[in-house]
């Protein structure tokens, strides 16, 4: 097995971030029109030009719209013609960071543009993501995504990890602590409170390397580690209270070498929330790490956007000096299946 | 009236998938009443089975059979039970745990309410009526209290008669289709028998059908443009394939057209000439028919073709 990436040949950073607003029926505007005003507001931070970005990586999903090849119109908002590089992960925005990420680390772009978009509001977005299940033992029996979440917070609860009260208390204060009900049974025990809303939105992130990455903003989000990785798919041949492939991602990227100040922890579900604490190591004794001060995906959750949010809330928190080294974290699939961790400094 | 139009989008596709040696034997399997589990390298009997190790990935082969009875290892009260669901009355969703299995299969479990459920509750198969060789075949588990358990696996040889070499999983998604402001702006117009491009703000580029966004510069489109209605043939292919539910006879031409002021050339259906009669600079029009909200096909003009350097650069 490889050693993991470390003290990486080049450094390379978080320099800028945004996103759109998060709405629950974004009717009036297509994939293209949501996405370019968060692609000019990301660059303006920078004062780059379109035409000076390296790379350009987008994440999205064409089942959320039903709409197909969607990111090919999208890509018009970035301005790509005459054809610029580019590539598209279906998935969650973070993994095109990662994507883009090791394209810097290999020298063949100082700069990339990373942007993600979810557009759930056309379909219902439960029924969609069973057709991302095993076809053969899964799919068919179209379990929906508050259910599989819900079997987790179940085998959460009888192991003594958590209880409704907790659950709650982890939707009433990603939202601010505005509603502190935990609202009407979903699937159970999950209630409203527990569950992510379903919204549109888009977000985008400029990486940059080195010199460049300290000319184009004052106090860079450096990328120390950065890692993914996967667990079985078949919920039952899982540990659904453990996260190992969360806690393996975060020892690649070296999330354990020293503190953290702060997580942004991607978790549609309440639940999730208290395994990734657990794998993380975040609820140590004395403690004071501060746990998705963004609101985390239980305030918006653009689907193939949220988990490239987490990354550019904790680099837009290192950039205003409110965190000096954060944790960021995506996931991806049913019940945390694959697992994105990164670590972020800012130079003191 | 809103800006923005919707319409229903139904995406339908009846996946027909193979299946490997495991997933073969095991649907047969159940399809015979029989639940087959497979030996994972660290001893581990895995049902649902995998071809493949869990952990280390390994090709699996060496099966056995498992009991119908079982316990459940985790659930969840389903209250409104949703389209292709395997009950339609509120039931539990079920990690089952099958004597003889280490790992667990999810499914319904039909139970009158929550109350009647729990971590650790005995259950057992109840099998579909009609059987096919699907996971649907079990038709939900139901509540089995006391049921004794079931003797340790046995090995299986996974050989039966007639075995099921494949699936035909439908899979239906219905969504309200929105093409956003832009594109409705065209649609509103070309419904009035209008085609409106929309200018770039940079570089003054007229693009039918608008998309919203300038692909060179990377800014929203906004100035209105009507163009046309007359344009030229820029390029073409000839059709020589019926595509299904279309009642137009092939072969016909499909062409690119840049209509008259615009910067882009859109594509359409060329009629009222013989296929094999258009060419490039052909100088054609839309026809329209009663109601529709969109040109049925383009038809010549019967002008002079236009000169190839007058549509070069849209090619």
């Amino acid at each position: 097995m490889s050693e993991p990436v470390r003290g990486p040949v080049r450094e390379v950073a978080i320099v800028a971030f945004a996103q759109s607003g998060h709405v629950a029926d974004s009717t009036d505007t297509s994939e293209v029109e949501m996405v370019m005003p968060v692609l000019h507001d990301v660059l303006a931070r920078t004062g780059l030009k379109a035409r000076d970005i390296g790379f350009t990586c987008s994440g999205s999903c064409d089942y959320l719209a039903g709409r197909a090849f969607s990111f090919t119109m999208a890509l018009d908002g970035v301005g790509a013609w005459p054809p610029i590089s580019e590539s598209h992960v279906e998935m969650d925005g973070a993994w095109a960071l990662y994507e883009a990420w090791v394209a810097l680390l290999t020298g063949e772009a100082d700069t990339a543009l990373v942007y993600a978009y979810g557009k759930s509001s056309p379909g219902d977005l439960r029924e969609v993501l069973t057709r991302q299940l095993d076809p053969y033992y899964l799919a068919p029996l179209w379990p929906d995504s508050v259910a599989l979440a819900a079997l987790q917070a179940q085998a959460l609860c009888d192991a003594g990890l958590t209880d409704a009260r907790e659950l709650a208390a982890i939707g009433a204060r990603s939202r601010g602590g505005a509603d502190t009900g935990p609202g009407r049974q979903v699937v159970g025990p999950l209630r409203t409170g527990d569950c992510p809303p379903v919204v549109d939105g888009a977000a985008a992130v400029v990486l940059a390397a080195g010199d460049t990455a300290r000319r184009l903003t004052e106090r860079p989000a450096w990328i120390r580690g950065l890692d993914h990785r996967i667990e079985a798919h078949s919920p039952g041949a899982r540990d659904l209270t453990d996260s190992p492939s969360t806690r393996l991602a975060a020892e690649r990227a070296g999330a354990f070498d020293a503190p953290v100040d702060t997580a942004e922890l991607h978790a549609p579900f309440s639940s999730q929330e208290v395994v990734l604490r657990r794998a993380l190591r975040l609820d140590a004794p004395g403690g004071t790490v501060r746990i998705n001060p963004s609101g985390g995906a239980l305030a918006a959750n653009p689907v193939m956007a949220a988990g490239l949010i987490r990354l550019g809330e904790a680099a837009a928190a290192i950039h205003r000096g409110a965190s000096d080294r954060a944790l960021a974290h995506a996931t991806s699939g049913p019940c945390l299946q694959q697992n994105l961790v990164a670590v972020l400094e800012g130079e003191r | 009236m809103s800006e923005v139009l919707t319409a229903p989008l139904v995406v339908e596709f009846p996946f027909t998938r193979s299946l490997g040696p495991v997933q073969r034997a095991f649907l047969t399997g159940l399809r015979e009443r029989t639940v087959l589990g497979v030996r994972a390298r660290d001893g581990r009997i895995v049902v649902p089975p995998a071809e493949y190790d869990p952990v280390t990935a390994d090709e699996l082969s060496d099966l056995v059979e498992v009991a119908p009875v079982g316990t459940v290892t985790t659930w969840a009260w389903n209250p409104a039970p949703r389209r292709g669901q395997p009950l339609a009355t509120p039931f539990a969703w079920v990690l089952v745990r099958l004597d003889g299995a280490d790992t667990a299969l999810l499914h319904a479990l039909d139970a009158p309410g929550p109350d009647a459920v729990r971590t650790g509750l005995r259950v057992r198969i109840r099998w579909a009526a009609a059987r096919t060789g699907a996971i649907t075949d079990i038709a939900c588990f139901e509540p089995a209290d006391g049921e004794p358990a079931g003797g340790p696996p046995a090995a299986h040889p996974g050989r039966f008669a007639d075995p099921v070499t494949g699936i035909t999983a439908p899979a239906r998604l219905d969504y309200t289709y929105a093409p956003g402001r832009t594109q409705s702006r065209f649609l509103r117009g070309l419904a009035e028998r209008r085609t409106l491009g929309e200018r770039c703000p940079a570089c003054r580029k007229v693009y039918v059908p608008p998309r919203g966004a300038c692909p060179t510069c990377g800014v929203a489109t906004g100035e209105q443009v009507e163009v046309g209605p007359r344009g030229t043939v820029t390029t073409f292919c000839i059709v020589n394939i019926k595509a299904r539910n279309l009642d137009i006879d092939v072969p016909y031409v499909y062409a690119h057209i840049a209509l008259d002021g615009a910067d882009l050339a859109l594509h359409a259906r060329i009629g009222g000439i013989p296929y094999d009669r258009v060419r490039m600079g052909l100088r054609v029009e839309p026809v329209w028919t009663d109601g529709a909200r969109y040109p049925d096909h383009y038809r010549p003009t019967g002008e002079p073709d236009a000169d190839y350097d007058s549509y070069k650069e849209l090619i």
